[in-house]
């Protein structure tokens, strides 16, 4: 739309001013929210019970943030979220690298090495995707006891690499469908065998790719709640799950700066991923989705 | 002993047959060009030779031994590809030793090949850099760098040039052309522009629909082409054809042809040109074919020594090219393009006298589009 | 480029590969199927499986002994699942009209030449980026009428504001539907900024120069240059409301009583704390088939539309 001549007649001014106008105020209803959550939590409860949402905290406090890290109730027990914080990482860390990994040799298998099937076998695996999880999980919970996994933080893993090798796939095979073959046959010429070209070759240039496909499988995996709920312990839970017990824990006064303090705590890790590596967020999820 | 043989190849996917039972065999040294319009097979035969597709049936020998069967990397190939497809994470030092790197050739010879290579295409500067930092004429050069670095027994470049703007093109032409001359290499060249064909190759095969329709000379091919294909495909502007009658005897055949709102024109066939194909096609239509520089000026000077006949015809449209004119003229049920000298002034609209040189014309039957002389 | 298929000779051609031409042959694939093998396994045999479940009378454990559709026949007669019906159907809607109409708006607008684009975008966006527990956790707060919106803007002299939809069984169904448009319609946004972005600058000129006005270039000429935008947009948010979750669960809990209830939890609750697991299982295949009844037709168009592309 660059280019265009227009003209600036007060009418025109008014028109881009309202534009503006609507723009901000948008923002100011997504960021509503997110403000509201970190004034909060940093008030201490009295002023909470007397001031506004959005008053500035008058006596601003760490003590709702300490409380919820490493006292505050989940459930039955009372040692805050920090320990599922540390959980959650214990799951995603593994299912992130274990489901890229898998996702970019298939990807890779599947584009630069077209076998009879391979298209069918693709289109199998994507519809992965598109499932509601619910169809899988009393199958999922009998499956893990068999292998000794139920509750385990090796199970949750187990169950975010099988239900996210869908996507990376998906994320890998169209960037490498993208790279001509010829790069591929070269290779081959020159005398390279399939994990040497991988490696040597492909890898190198599949960076953006690995940081869409790590951040997609951060976030989901991180957010979830449905399988983190079904197939955790106390002991294993991951940070969602805990938040909810903590805020739906109904034992004593309710500690609204707590609650959003432990929110802030489960928000924090994609929110600053999301902050650093925005362009690679949309891009998966767009890949995820439009391309799907 | 020939470098490459190829016995009865054939290649399907699914039901189409791309491959047609092509045989071919290339001698040493030989640098053989696989020309044809887009989808006639010439880039499938290139890759089933350097084992990138599996053939259906049919049999590929390099150097004498069958390697139908043998992955690209058993089959000591170097192949040139029309995107250069240069390892973008690596320098062109590296690009050019990778190959080696494979067949675990020990560094220090690595380093001499890699000397020794860009000495002889003058990329010595660009060695540390990125294909990402270098313009199209680099990389084709490093493209070629990374297969001469091997010394294979044969060289396969696919459209190599096609990438490259004009000027560009035919600089790099030359330079292949010095290269082969100087190595004495084995190479396999396709392209689809039969400049290149007839500038390069020692020898053309000229492919259509899975077949190869000749193989020959550039000389041959352009100046005895099979059919009206072959003839239509090599040499621009194209080869002219017109429709023409074949009258007369044994000794005396010629061609009537009839043009609107001009007199009949009758062209006698050169005796010594005759075959006996003709005698079976007399009363019948034939398709004359002659090139653009078939027609020339009538020059008095010739006076009655001149061969060929006379034809007089009204210019519809002078293009001047710098180095000749070339002129559109009714002729037949359609137009030709004939070429003359620049000095000619001619402008559309004005009539000229050309003379057609028939020691050079080919002759095609209609209907199978094959030679009848 | 056409298909390579690999060492896909006959019996004997095959046997004449070299150990090495071989091994390149099913090196893909052996690379390939673990994936695959774990795709069959636990996306298809589960499904199978829940569909076997939802044919018995399975309670607190897995069983099987066979009662035909009865769960099905069961679902139907459960007020609880109508509830959770309609109610997707209610905020499933909702959510997705929603959605479109802000993202569109807002990208329409963004594309605008606006000064710090990047960053209202990323404002936009950023929900995107929390988790559903977060959101209904924050947005909890905000629609607690004693401490949120309520009892701000009563505080700014508004005593006879009332917002207290969270309590309200009729309406607290709409809450879900603010805070997933809060959390989603950003990510619309994004799509159709991008779909806006990839058309032909020359169009929109053209038009200009045809002396259309900008509102009605944008009706005339971009929008439906968008379709396949809005078709995936729907897609996606149509399967976000199915799937619905978390979102609940943190929100309202599926209260007051079940007047929040969806299928999915309608299912998780059958399912793990009901022992209902028949129930549960049943309620998971319509679920399942809603899901397809919204991607096949989807599918089908975009496979039809790439032929005709």
């Amino acid at each position: 739309m660059d280019n265009v001549i227009r003209r600036r007649t007060p009418g025109a001014r008014l028109a881009r001013w309202s534009l503006y106008a609507v723009l901000i105020g948008m923002a100011l209803f997504y960021l509503l929210p997110l403000v509201v959550m970190l004034l909060t939590s940093v008030k201490p409860l009295e002023e909470i019970r007397a001031g506004s949402l959005l008053a500035l905290p008058q006596a601003p406090t760490l003590a709702p943030w300490v409380k919820a890290w490493s006292e505050a109730c989940t459930g039955m027990r009372c040692e805050g979220v920090g320990g599922y914080f540390w959980n959650s990482f214990r799951i995603v860390i593994p299912a992130v690298a274990i489901s890229t990994l898998l996702g970019a040799l298939n990807g890779y298998a599947l584009t630069k090495w077209r076998f009879r099937g391979a298209d069918l076998i693709f289109a199998l695996m994507l519809f992965g995707c598109f499932i509601p999880f619910q169809v899988v999980l009393l199958p999922m919970a009998r499956t893990l006891g068999w292998l000794g996994l139920s509750t385990s933080t090796a199970g949750l893993v187990l169950v975010h690499v099988v239900f996210g090798i869908a996507f990376t796939t998906l994320f890998f095979r169209n960037f490498y469908v993208s790279i001509p073959n010829e790069l591929v046959s070269a290779a081959k010429l020159d005398g390279a065998g399939f994990f040497r070209i991988f490696w040597r070759i492909l890898l190198p240039i599949s960076a953006p790719i690995f940081v869409v496909s790590v951040i997609w499988q951060f976030t989901q995996i991180w957010n979830d709640f449905l399988f983190g709920v079904a197939f955790s312990a106390f002991e294993t839970q991951p940070v969602t799950v805990a938040l909810n017990n903590l805020v739906n824990t109904s034992t004593g006064v309710k500690e609204y700066n707590v609650d959003m303090a432990a929110a802030m705590i489960a928000a924090l890790p994609t929110l600053v991923v999301y902050v650093l590596a925005g362009k690679y967020f949309v891009r998966g999820l767009t890949a995820g989705s439009v391309k799907g | 002993m020939s470098a490459l043989e190829i016995r009865q190849v054939r290649k399907d996917f699914g039901a189409t047959r791309v491959l047609k039972d092509v045989s071919l065999s290339i001698d040493s040294g030989e640098f053989l060009i696989l020309v044809g319009p887009s989808g006639c097979g010439k880039s499938t035969l290139m890759n089933a030779i350097a084992g990138l597709e599996p053939v259906t049936a049919g049999e590929i020998l390099i150097a004498g031994e069958d390697v139908t069967w043998r992955t690209p990397a058993e089959r000591d190939i170097a192949m040139v590809f029309q995107s250069y497809a240069l390892y973008p994470s690596m320098t062109v030092r590296q690009n050019i030793a990778f190959g080696l790197e494979m067949r675990k050739v020990p560094k220090a010879e690595r380093e001499a090949a890699v000397e020794r290579v860009a000495d002889l295409l003058q990329i010595s500067p660009l060695l540390d850099r990125k294909p990402s930092q270098l313009s199209g004429g680099q990389r084709q050069r490093v493209a070629m760098g990374r297969a001469l670095a091997r010394e294979p027994k044969i060289y396969l470049f696919d459209e190599p040039l096609s990438n490259l703007d004009a000027k560009l093109r035919v600089e790099m032409r030359t330079e292949i052309k010095k290269l082969h001359q100087r190595l004495g290499t084995t190479i396999v060249y396709v392209t689809h522009d039969q400049i290149e064909a007839m500038t390069l190759a020692d020898r053309i095969a000229v492919m259509r629909d899975g077949h190869i329709l000749q193989l020959g000379t550039p000389e041959e091919v352009y100046n005895d082409p099979v059919d009206m294909f072959v003839a239509g495909f090599m040499g621009s502007p194209s080869m002219n054809f017109i429709q023409a009658t074949l009258e007369g005897d044994a000794g005396a055949y010629r061609l009537a042809i009839e043009t609107p709102e001009s007199p009949r024109l009758v062209l006698p066939w050169p005796a010594a040109r005759e075959t006996p194909a003709m005698a079976d096609a007399v009363g019948g239509r034939a398709v004359l074919g002659l090139r653009p520089e078939h027609f020339s000026e009538e020059d008095l000077r010739l006076g009655d020594r001149a061969e060929g006949t006379l034809l007089a015809a009204k210019v519809t449209v002078a293009e001047p090219t710098g180095a000749d004119i070339l002129l559109r003229l009714p002729l037949g049920d359609g137009e030709v393009t004939a070429r003359v000298g620049p000095k000619a002034s001619i402008a559309a609209g004005e009539w000229i006298e050309l003379r057609v040189d028939m020691s050079r014309a080919v002759l095609f039957s209609p209907d199978s589009e094959r030679r009848l002389a | 480029m056409v298909t390579t298929t690999l060492g896909d000779g006959t019996g004997s051609a095959a046997s004449r590969r070299t150990p090495a031409a071989r091994l390149q042959d099913w090196l893909p694939r052996l690379v390939v199927a673990p994936s695959f093998a774990i795709s069959l396994f636990f996306v298809y045999g589960f499904m199978l499986w829940t569909f076997v479940l939802s044919l018995t009378n399975s309670r607190m454990l897995p069983q099987y002994d066979f009662i035909g559709f009865a769960q099905y026949a069961r679902l139907m007669e459960n007020e609880r699942w109508w509830v959770a019906s309609t109610n997707l159907a209610i905020f499933g809607g909702l959510f997705v009209v929603i959605c479109l109409v802000i993202g569109a708006g807002l990208a329409i607008l963004l594309d605008q030449r606006i000064r710090q684009e990047g960053v209202l975008r990323t404002i936009y966006l950023y929900p995107m980026a929390l988790s559903l527990i977060v959101t209904g956790v924050v947005w909890k707060w905000l629609l607690n009428p004693s401490l949120g919106i309520e009892a701000m803007v009563q505080g700014w002299g508004f005593e006879s504001f009332q917002f207290d939809w969270l309590v309200d069984s009729d309406m607290a169904i709409y809450t879900l539907v603010l805070a997933a448009v809060w959390q989603a319609s950003g990510f619309v946004m994004a799509m159709f900024l991008a779909g806006l972005r990839g058309i032909d600058d020359n169009i929109i000129k053209a038009a200009q120069l045809d002396g259309a006005s900008l509102p009605r270039v944008y009706w005339r000429v971009v929008l439906p240059c968008l379709r396949p935008v809005v078709f995936s947009a729907v897609m996606i948010l149509a399967h976000i409301a199915i799937k619905s979750f978390d979102l609940v669960m943190a929100l309202t809990g599926g209260g007051p009583g079940y007047a929040t209830d969806l299928p999915a939890t309608f299912m998780y609750v059958h399912a793990f704390t009901r022992a209902q697991i028949g129930l549960g299982s049943a309620s998971a295949m319509l679920m399942l088939g809603a899901v397809l009844a919204i991607l096949v037709p989807y599918l089908f168009s975009e496979l039809r539309g790439r032929k005709h592309g």
